[in-house]
């Protein structure tokens, strides 16, 4: 009987069993064909030494090459052939245990020195293969195409108009468009396009650039016709936030990023994973990447789904002159890079290392290079960062001011009871005032102090303004100024559905007889039982507008002048300011509030994205008079552009000022002649829209007329006539009784 | 201008309409009640009543004799408007949107609702103005089934050439009158947003449409051809072209159940008047504290009123300032 299938298969593998693999095992085992050789890496500009020294080497190397990764089988894995002269040749193979750790190798050991006469060149060995066999490179040299050059587009010229006008970028529905501010004429467009962006649409902090937010990264536009400037391909990116001085970006995205490392998108496998990219925008290429840190969520309330951990923004934090960034591990550590290379700042021990700081809440950098007395006269470059830690055991909440780059804690002061603290720097970092909201012992009632750092004085003093009693909800200083606002909110009637009454405070400092030195604050005036919550101080200082912004039932807009110039409204003498409420108005549904950077105009805005009601934006003088409203149907948002600091000195500025009125004659013929212009334009269209309208008419009354002459119908007004007089014939008397009486009369028409 | 308040309603108005001579306002509203008004005093002539359910519409007819309504008891009735009578009923399948008697009125269309099962129509019945006023032929003279998209307003163009239909998508047709073949469809306002009313300049040679869109247009009759748009910041519901002025009224407001907040300046319940040429807000009239749903210009021009959801109708005779207002071309082209 022929063998059945099942039967001859388990007599083959008996035999297969059978037979002894194992030389053929060993013979093999170190080939391992199947992976390649993408394991391997080539170092190059290793030393030559004798063979007795080798293994001295390759211990010594292995130091660098366990940086990066394991080497297959430790020091086994580098293979250093050894010439015929009994030396090395100055190169080395070396295994990995994968190829991730191969290219990692070739990423981060390639021109690092490994002493000081010698510096590795680490590449992978399959490269070597590829472009280093012969006939692969021409032997004869050739120079590398270098694109013409071609002249850039002028990325300011915006600033060049006759008429000194601002432009601002408005998005709505799915439009973006760039539009120069023609007060009360519509704003003229220079640019419209539709899906410019995904998101939204954000300005560089000087105006250059546009940035657009697409699912594929961000998109930079500027020059005049907003060309395309630069793309940073982050996927799926969510939040952007320039460097002040506009070289850097940072960009963050809720996904990690997944690199595909045959691409050509310029994120190589050292961003695979990570959720913030910071960027050089002049080459537009990733400087370093990031893994995001999650703020704690707020606790949990009972009987509801815990809260979602908030993101950490802007997760970095720019120094004035943009030379560091700064980020936090909240609660533990502070971590400050130097710029360009976006390595950590040395400690005292000359390593790069975060810096722990235990229950670090917040920092913020002064936003200006700030001029201590201590520094102006050894002229050392510093940047001040100001911090705050909250109670810890025994040790009580502090703030302290660091210089860096020394990491030099330069002040500090012990805080007691502290709820919350907020830091707010003076723009020009002169002054750095503390919020502190304060318990009592009982831990319930609230109460705030204000604690003003005086940067700028020896030994920096702190001048404590607590004379509120309320919780102070908001606070901002003058932009270049020494004065600042304040709103406090009394508590609010339980259960009741009414929000507290707030009162906004001034405050300004005493006139000081010695130039140049600040007087102490004071209280200046309060304007109580308002619903305001938002500061908005004009640019330039002197006005502010404080307003209930995002309120659904409140949406007063108070327009105040600092330096009122006509009588003394505030009492006290002493005091640099006396304020003047110039004018209250409403915006209903406002969300948004901003200032253009002169300072001449403010502009409110009710955003779709808050609410769908009365959507669209209203453009005030900075006294509070309306000069445009624009309702705008799914409106999102409307930025201005802002402007780089001004070229021209202190002097040249008073210059300017002293003359201001010779050239705001220049101005006011100007815009006068815009009107008139803009006038005569409009007579100009009504007459032709008048004449056109009854020469439409009268053709279709014709036509009709001939139309009805053909069908052979009667006139219907003859008509009407007709019967009248024969009504009248038929010897019907019409009675016409006219009684009129006079209610009352009123204009309706304007 | 201070208007004559006529609360005769206890529902929302639906319709209001002025004879041809002026002396009358017919109005309609939810309560089943049909009201006529001295326009004089505003004092109330009488009511016609008959009607199953909220009457949607009104016309009187070009001589004064007869006075057309159609409502949601699904029925079109004839009233002698002297006597109060009711003369003749047409029973329909669906509620009756619209009436309006032809430029002769020896015609009287209809539009019905598309519900049920039917799809929304246009008829059209004869008329006669006999001794026996109530001898009326229960034959349809035509018949328009609309298809595509309900009809939701029409009228009779100039000669009574062509039936203008106003859809629920956006779209306006021109259908001729004789054979209610459709000459043309052109969608002039935002797609899939419905036009509310439509009412015709006094030689019927244009016409203004309300849209949900928040907008108005003047169209030609002839070729449907948009003359004019006018854009408000709210959907409109009723327009209506003065003669006299070159001006348009429009009336609308968010609808109770649109208005998410209790704001009462949320609700724009204003007539809002606009320059028919050149399509610019001049003016706003407030006195509703619900949305306009029909606004009625006087023929002469001289007066007009409107009816709200709040249930009144406010009548206003315009006063000298009205007339005097002029544009400077105007008033350099009135000059020549």
């Amino acid at each position: 009987m022929a063998p059945s299938f099942d039967q001859i298969s388990e007599q083959g593998l008996a035999e297969i069993e059978g037979i002894d693999f194992s030389d053929l095992e060993e013979k093999y085992r170190d080939l391992r064909e199947d992976q390649g050789f993408d394991n391997f890496v080539v170092i190059d500009g290793l030393p030559v030494v004798p063979e007795d020294s080798k293994t001295k080497l390759v211990k010594f190397l292995m130091k660098s090459l366990n940086r990066v990764g394991t080497p297959r089988d430790g020091e086994d894995s580098v293979f250093m052939p050894i010439g015929d002269n009994g030396k090395s040749e100055g190169f080395a193979f070396v295994e990995y245990s994968s190829p991730e750790q191969a290219v990692a190798a070739t990423k981060q050991l390639h021109g690092v020195p490994l002493d000081k006469r010698h510096t590795l060149q680490v590449n992978k060995l399959t490269d070597i293969d590829r472009y280093g066999r012969e006939g692969r490179i021409d032997d004869e040299y050739q120079p590398p195409y270098i694109e013409p050059f071609a002249d850039k587009e002028h990325l300011r010229s915006w600033l060049g108009d006759p008429n000194a006008r601002d432009q601002f970028v408005m998005f709505r529905g799915d439009n973006v468009g760039i539009f120069w501010n023609n007060k009360k004429e519509e704003p003229e467009s220079v640019v419209d396009r539709k899906h410019w962006t995904q998101l939204f649409v954000a300005w560089s902090p000087q105006g250059t650039f546009l940035a657009s937010i697409h699912q594929q990264g961000v998109q930079l536009w500027g020059g005049p016709n907003f060309t395309k400037q630069k793309q940073l391909p982050h996927p799926f990116v969510s939040l952007v936030q320039f460097s002040p001085l506009e070289n850097y970006m940072v960009t963050w995205s809720n996904q990690p990023i997944a690199v595909d490392p045959d691409g050509k998108s310029p994120l190589s496998l050292d961003e695979d994973g990570k959720h913030i990219v910071i960027w050089d925008l002049t080459t537009g290429k990733p400087l370093r990447s990031f893994q995001a840190y999650d703020l704690a969520p707020p606790p949990a309330l009972e009987g509801l789904p815990a809260p979602k951990a908030k993101v950490q923004w802007p997760a970095f934090k720019w120094s004035a002159d943009e030379k560091y960034c700064a980020r936090m591990k909240p609660g533990e550590q502070l971590s400050i890079y130097e710029l360009p290379s976006m390595n950590m700042i040395r400690d005292a021990n000359r390593d790069r290392k975060a810096l722990k700081v235990e229950g670090i809440v917040d920092f913020e950098w002064a936003p200006a290079i700030p001029e201590r007395e201590s520094i102006k006269q050894d002229k050392r470059p510093e940047q001040l960062l100001a911090y705050w830690t909250p109670e810890i055991g025994s040790k009580p909440a502090s703030v302290a001011l660091m210089s860096v780059p020394s990491r030099e804690v330069v002040r500090s002061r012990n805080l007691f009871n502290v709820t919350d603290a907020k830091l707010h720097w003076q723009s020009e970092a002169k002054f750095l005032c503390v919020k502190v909201d304060r318990h009592s012992k009982s831990k319930k009632s609230l109460a705030t102090n204000l604690e003003i750092f005086r940067v700028r004085e020896k030994g920096v003093p702190v001048e404590v303004v607590d004379s509120l009693k309320d919780t102070v909800i908001n606070f901002a200083w003058e932009p270049k100024g020494d004065r600042f606002v304040v709103i406090t909110a009394g508590e609010a009637v339980a259960g009741s559905g009414v929000l507290a009454k707030t009162a906004v405070s001034f405050f300004a400092p005493e006139k000081s007889k010695t130039p140049g030195v600040t007087g102490s604050f004071k209280h200046v005036k309060t304007f109580d039982k308002k619903n305001s919550n938002g500061i908005y101080w004009s640019p330039k200082g002197r006005f502010v507008l404080v307003g209930t912004i995002s309120v659904q039932q409140h949406c007063d807009l108070d327009f105040y002048d600092m330096d009122y110039e006509g009588d003394r409204v505030v009492e006290d003498e002493k005091v640099a300011a006396n304020i003047m409420l110039m004018n209250s108005e409403e915006h209903y549904g406002v969300t948004d509030v901003e200032w253009d950077p002169t300072g001449r105009f403010v502009v409110t805005s009710a955003s779709m994205w808050t609410h769908q009601m009365e959507n669209g934006y209203r453009l005030w003088s900075f006294s509070g008079l309306i000069l445009r409203e624009s309702p705008i149907e799914k409106f999102k948002q409307l930025h201005w552009r802002p402007r780089p600091p001004t070229f021209l000195t202190r002097d040249e500025q008073k210059q300017v000022r002293r003359n201001l009125r010779e050239y705001s004659r220049e101005f006011e013929e100007l815009d006068k002649e815009m009107e008139e212009g803009a006038n005569a334009a409009v007579v100009e269209s009504r007459r032709r829209l008048y004449s056109e309208w009854y020469a439409w008419l009268g053709a279709e009354v014709e036509d009709v007329k001939a139309e009805r002459e053909d069908l052979g119908l009667p006139d219907p007004d003859e008509e009407l006539d007709l019967q009248k007089t024969r009504s009248a014939k038929e010897g019907e008397e019409t009675v016409e009784e006219v009684v009129e009486e006079v209610i009352e009369e009123s204009e309706e028409f304007a | 201008m201070r208007p004559i308040l006529l609360q005769g309603h206890e529902r929302s108005l639906n319709q209001i309409k002025y004879n041809r001579d002026g002396d009358l306002l017919f109005s309609v509203a939810k309560d089943k009640v049909v009201c006529a008004w001295y326009t004089s005093n505003g004092e109330r002539l009488g009511t016609y009543s008959g009607h199953q359910g909220a009457v949607w519409t009104c016309d009187p007819s070009p001589n004064g004799i007869l006075l057309a309504t159609g409502a949601a008891d699904n029925t079109i009735k004839l009233w002698n408007i002297q006597s109060g009578e009711c003369v003749k009923t047409w029973e329909n399948p669906t509620a009756i949107k619209r009436v309006q008697f032809s430029e002769d009125g020896s015609r009287l269309l209809a539009v019905t609702e598309k519900r049920m099962g039917y799809l929304g129509t246009i008829v059209v019945y004869n008329i006669q103005y006999g001794e026996d006023l109530t001898q009326q032929s229960d034959e349809q003279d035509l018949k328009i089934t609309c298809e595509e998209s309900k009809a939701t307003v029409a009228g009779w163009s100039y000669l009574d050439k062509y039936i203008i239909a106003c859809h629920e998508d956006g779209s306006v047709s021109q259908y001729d009158s004789k054979t209610g073949d459709l000459d043309s469809n052109i969608e002039i306002h935002e797609y899939d947003t419905s036009i509310n009313d439509i009412q015709f300049s006094t030689d019927k040679t244009y016409f203004i449409t309300a849209g949900k869109d928040k907008t108005a247009k003047i169209v030609s009759a002839r070729n449907l051809e948009v003359l004019k748009s006018y854009s408000a910041d709210t959907p409109l519901n009723t327009a209506a072209i003065t003669p006299r002025k070159d001006f348009v009224i429009l009336g609308g407001g968010q609808a109770a159940m649109d208005v998410t907040t209790t704001s009462a300046r949320q609700g724009k319940f204003e007539a809002r008047f606009y320059h028919k040429i050149f399509e610019d807000e001049i003016g706003r009239v407030r006195g509703h504290f619900g949305p306009l749903n029909t606004i009625a210009v006087h023929p002469q021009g001289t007066a007009y009123s409107s009816g709200g959801e709040d249930g009144y109708v406010r009548m206003h005779n315009f006063d000298k300032s009205y007339f005097d207002f002029m544009y400077e071309v105007e008033r350099e082209a009135s000059r020549k």
